[in-house]
């Protein structure tokens, strides 16, 4: 399992995550970020490309 | 040993091509060189957060990977020359770097004006960390910033001036800020904000000249007008970093010309099958909107860029059978880009500045609302203020 951390002090919810790692980063009905902070192994690449494209560079992979 | 892949830009282009290509399967040797001296960071909070707070480089810092925790940085150092016989680079120390692959990401620098009495203190351009950190030691309260060009990084400065108690001019060339890529509609909403935030514009309106004994005191207005300035900011568009590549046979006439895998491409028309370009200083078509070239200024660009030259070249060096085909797909990346100014979000996909129709389809202009951007019967962009789930239910469109 992959433990994903999103810092919410920085998250301006711009859901440019939400194209990279559908399964795991939406957009709530308040357009505010949600995330699914325990992933399947083969999230990785998703999730590595979510954090690439981060504008705030918020999301981390925990290892 | 082999030669290595060899990037020329430390910025975030330059730092994704170097995890692509690992991530591609590239294990061989990665040169970075960059003139700043810093490793790279992210630029989006440099005219926001930067200015605005005691930031450093750490706090902006890209994380690294381990993936390229074996990456040769050669940093502040600029490279002069290529030949492109030999597949060297060499650097402003005089170093020579042989290649087997070379990467363009040297992205753009900011245009300055030409005025006379020009080299009085006090003027200011923003592309890196050290120009933030310069210009955030000078935006105290009360102090008369200037801000000339009214784009996305003017307004985003003139925005943060403001919040920091600066008495803050925008002088634009056009009749209302940020006109040419959201409309007029979106574009006089936008100044309107800004003014209620007490930002006043000079439009239709350029600077002449300057005066002051050491530092700027007085900015010349062309109908005659002159105001104070204890500070002038410059963000009157950029140039691309290329001269280093004169020696070369590549198109250089607007950043470097590329075709879909991001391979320079000479004046000629001919594949150069080793040297590539990425981020904001490749030109290139991109079959969403039609086919011709064009730079593009936009924040998912770069990453995406480099992911594609990224797998190209792993591909390439690896002798990959998949090589062939893989140069034969389209690129058809969906730029996106964003601005916060005050607490407006806006959020775009697409090439707004392509529009000839800009049309109001949800939400009222004065508060959340969303635009979509038509040239002829196509729509080639969006964008919103608030609203994100409606703009990003449109970026499937574009795909």
């Amino acid at each position: 399992m992959i433990k994903v951390e999103v810092d919410m002090s920085k998250c301006q919810h711009y859901g440019q995550c939400v194209f990279e790692a559908p399964d795991i980063f939406r957009l709530n009905s308040d357009d505010k970020l949600e995330y699914t902070a325990e992933a399947d192994d083969s999230e990785r690449a998703n999730i590595e490309a979510a954090i690439d494209v981060c504008p705030m560079q918020a999301i981390r992979i925990v290892e | 040993m082999n030669h290595p892949v060899v990037i020329v830009g430390a910025s975030m282009g330059g730092l994704r091509t170097a995890e692509s290509l690992r991530r591609f399967g590239y294990a061989g040797p990665i040169t970075i060189i960059g003139e700043e001296a810093h490793k790279p960071y992210n630029r989006p909070p440099l005219s926001k957060e930067v200015l605005a707070n005691e930031v450093t480089h750490e706090a902006v810092a890209f994380e690294e990977r381990a993936a390229t925790a074996d990456v040769n940085w050669v940093l502040g150092t600029r490279a002069v020359s290529v030949d492109q016989q030999h597949n060297t680079v060499t650097d402003s120390t005089g170093m020579v770097h042989p290649y087997c692959a070379l990467v363009i990401a040297t992205g753009l620098r900011p245009r300055r004006l030409n005025l006379p009495n020009g080299d009085l203190a006090g003027r200011h351009a923003l592309r890196t960390l050290d120009d933030a950190i310069n210009l955030r030691a000078e935006l105290t309260p009360g102090a008369d910033v200037v801000i000339v060009g009214g784009g996305f990084i003017g307004c985003e400065v003139a925005a943060t001036a403001a919040k920091l108690g600066c008495d803050v001019t925008v002088v634009h060339n056009s009749a209302h800020p940020m006109l040419r890529p959201l409309g007029t509609e979106l574009a006089r909403q936008m100044q309107l904000r800004h003014e209620a935030e007490g930002v006043r514009f000079l439009l239709n309106r350029s600077v002449v000249g300057l005066t002051g004994e050491t530092r700027v005191r007085e900015v010349h207005i062309d109908d005659g007008r002159s105001i104070k300035c204890d500070v002038l900011i410059e963000a009157v568009g950029s140039h691309s970093n290329t001269e280093w590549l004169e020696s070369t046979s590549i198109d250089l006439s607007d950043g470097v010309l590329v075709d879909s895998a991001m391979r320079a491409i000479s004046s000629s028309g001919s594949v150069i099958p080793n040297v590539y370009a990425i981020g904001d200083v490749a030109r290139f078509a991109n079959p969403i909107f039609d086919n011709v070239p064009r730079r593009v200024e936009h924040w998912n660009i770069p990453t995406e860029t480099a992911k594609r030259a990224a797998a190209v070249i792993a591909a390439q060096l690896n002798a990959d059978e998949k090589f062939e085909s893989l140069i034969q797909d389209q690129f058809t990346p969906v730029p996106s880009f964003w601005s916060d100014q005050y607490d407006i979000h806006l959020l775009a996909f697409g090439s707004l500045g392509l529009a000839d129709k800009v049309t109001l389809v949800a939400g009222d202009a004065t508060d959340e609302c969303v635009f979509e951007y038509h040239r002829g019967e196509d729509l080639v962009g969006v964008c919103g203020i608030g609203m994100r789930s409606v703009v990003q239910s449109y970026r499937a469109k574009f795909i």
